[in-house]
C-alpha cells in the first residue's frame, strides 16, 4: 500500500491529485494515517499506532481503517 | 533589440456568463513577451463588453454576422485594412470559422493579413456530425453516434446504443435520455433549436478533461495544457478548472496532431473512464475561453500562435505547471451612453 506517487500533500492535510485534479480536506487522524502509509507502515502497524495514541478500541479502529483505506482506492490517492 | 508591433483583430469580444474566447486572447497577446500588440476588436453586437474595455481593445468595428456572406465580410475587411493595416486576424467563433477559412488565401494576399486556421478538410471532418468517422480513420476513441433526420428513428438507434444515451445539436446543446420517450423530447427540442441533424450518441461514464493547444499543420504538437472543470455553469461553461499531469492525455493529443496534421488552435473535450481510457467527444476548432490558462501555466499559446502565423521561428512548449487554477468572475462595467450609440451607429469605437 503506497501513496501515489505524484499526490501533493500539505502541512494541513489538504490532499491533491493531479491526474485528476481532485482535491481533498483531511482531518488531523487522517493526515495521520497518511503520513504513515507514506512512511510504508502495515495497516497492523497503524492499527496499533491508533490504538496505543487515541482511547478507542481496536476493533473500531480496523473497521474505521478499511473506511478510510477504500476510500483513498475509490479516489485512485494509493495504490 | 526592439521588438515588432503587430496590429491584431480579434473576435469573441462576448465576456458575458458563457463567454467568447476574445477577452481571453488579448490578455494573452498584450502579456506576449515577443512582440507588442494593437488590439482591433471585432464585434457582431453593441453590447459585446470587449467594445468597452479600453485597457485591452484599443479600437472594436462591428462586422457583418456570418450569414451575411463572404464578400460583405471581405468588403468590410478591405475597410478595416485600410485604417488599421492587419498583420494578423484571430477568429474565435465556430460559426465565424468557415468563411473565415474561405477568405484566409484572399486576406492575406490582397491585404496582408494573417492567419492560421484549420484546413476547411479538417474543419469539416471534426464536425461532431462526422467525428465517429473521424475517429476511425485516426484511430482515436470516439463514442459510437449515429445522425438522425426524424424521431422516428430514435428507438431503433437507441436499440443499438442503449441507454443513458446523448442527443445532441449539430451546433450546440447535448442531453441525456434515459427512455426512448425523453430522447424524441430532447430531439424535438434540439432540431427546432439547432436544425438537422441531430446526433444521437453512446454515453460514455467517467470524467470531463479539456486539452487546449496548438498543432503546426505538420504534425507537430506546439502545445498542450490539459485541465479538468471544477466548477460548471448550468450551460456547462468551465468557470473554475485546473491544470492537470496526464501524461497519457497529452500523448493521445499529440498522437492526434500527428495523424490528422491539425494546423492551427484547438479543444480538444474527452471522457476519461475510471479504466483511464479516453473517449474523444468534440474538436473545437479555436482556443477555448479558458485559453489564459495556458499563459498562466507557463505556454502563452496564443502569442506562439501569432509567431507560427507570422513565419518567426517557433519551439514547441515542453513543460507547462501542474496544479494551477483558474476562477472566472463577472465584472460590471459603467458605460457612457455616448459610447453605446456610436457602436451602434456608425459600427466604430
Amino acid at each position: 500500500m503506497k501513496i501515489r506517487k505524484n499526490i501533493a500533500i500539505s502541512d494541513s492535510g489538504f490532499l491533491f491529485n493531479p491526474s485528476t485534479g481532485d482535491s481533498f480536506s483531511i482531518n488531523p487522524i487522517g493526515h495521520e494515517i497518511v503520513q504513515m502509509i507514506q512512511n510504508e507502515k502495515s495497516e497492523i502497524e497503524i492499527i496499533d499506532a491508533l490504538t496505543a495514541d487515541y482511547a478507542i478500541d481496536k476493533n473500531t479502529v480496523e473497521k474505521d481503517l478499511y473506511d478510510f483505506i477504500n476510500m483513498l482506492k475509490t479516489h485512485k490517492l494509493i495504490e | 533589440m526592439s521588438k515588432p508591433k503587430y496590429t491584431i483583430a480579434v473576435t469573441g469580444l462576448n465576456a458575458i456568463d458563457s463567454p467568447g474566447p476574445g477577452i481571453a486572447v488579448i490578455r494573452a497577446l498584450k502579456e506576449a513577451e515577443s512582440f507588442d500588440v494593437r488590439i482591433i476588436g471585432l464585434s457582431y453586437e453593441s453590447l459585446e463588453p470587449g467594445i468597452y474595455m479600453h485597457d485591452l481593445v484599443d479600437k472594436t468595428y462591428q462586422v457583418p454576422y456570418p450569414s451575411a456572406g463572404q464578400q460583405v465580410l471581405f468588403e468590410r475587411f478591405q475597410y478595416i485594412n485600410s485604417i488599421e493595416n492587419l498583420d494578423f486576424l484571430f477568429p474565435n467563433f465556430d460559426a465565424e470559422l468557415f468563411n473565415f477559412i474561405t477568405l484566409s488565401k484572399r486576406l492575406e494576399e490582397e491585404l496582408g493579413i494573417k492567419s492560421v486556421l484549420p484546413t476547411q478538410e479538417q474543419f469539416d471532418a471534426r464536425h461532431k456530425v462526422n467525428l465517429f468517422e473521424y475517429g476511425k480513420e485516426h484511430g482515436i476513441k470516439v463514442p459510437f453516434a449515429k445522425m438522425v433526420y426524424g424521431m422516428n428513428e430514435i428507438p431503433a438507434i437507441a436499440n443499438e446504443i442503449g441507454f443513458p444515451l446523448v442527443v445532441k445539436g449539430k451546433f450546440y446543446d447535448a442531453k441525456i435520455a434515459y427512455s426512448s420517450d425523453e430522447a424524441m423530447k430532447h430531439f424535438n427540442k434540439i432540431s427546432a433549436e439547432w436544425g438537422l441533424p441531430v446526433l444521437v450518441q453512446e454515453f460514455v461514464h467517467g470524467s470531463e478533461v479539456n486539452v487546449c493547444g496548438i498543432g503546426d499543420g505538420n504534425g507537430v504538437l506546439l502545445g498542450a495544457v490539459p485541465m479538468r472543470k471544477l466548477y460548471i455553469t448550468d450551460k456547462g461553461k468551465a468557470w473554475a478548472g485546473v491544470s492537470l499531469d496526464d501524461e497519457n492525455l497529452l500523448k493521445v493529443t499529440r498522437d492526434l496532431v500527428a495523424a490528422t496534421k491539425w494546423r492551427g488552435p484547438f479543444e480538444l473535450e474527452f471522457m476519461k473512464t475510471n479504466e483511464d481510457e479516453y473517449y474523444l467527444i468534440e474538436i473545437n476548432p479555436r482556443f477555448p475561453a479558458w485559453c489564459y490558462l495556458t499563459v498562466g501555466v507557463g505556454q502563452n499559446q496564443i502569442e506562439k500562435l501569432v509567431n507560427l502565423g507570422m513565419g518567426n521561428d517557433v519551439e514547441p512548449f515542453d513543460t507547462y505547471e501542474v496544479g494551477k487554477m483558474f476562477i472566472r468572475y463577472s465584472y460590471d462595467m459603467i458605460v457612457n451612453m455616448s459610447e453605446f450609440e456610436q457602436i451602434s451607429t456608425i459600427g466604430e469605437l
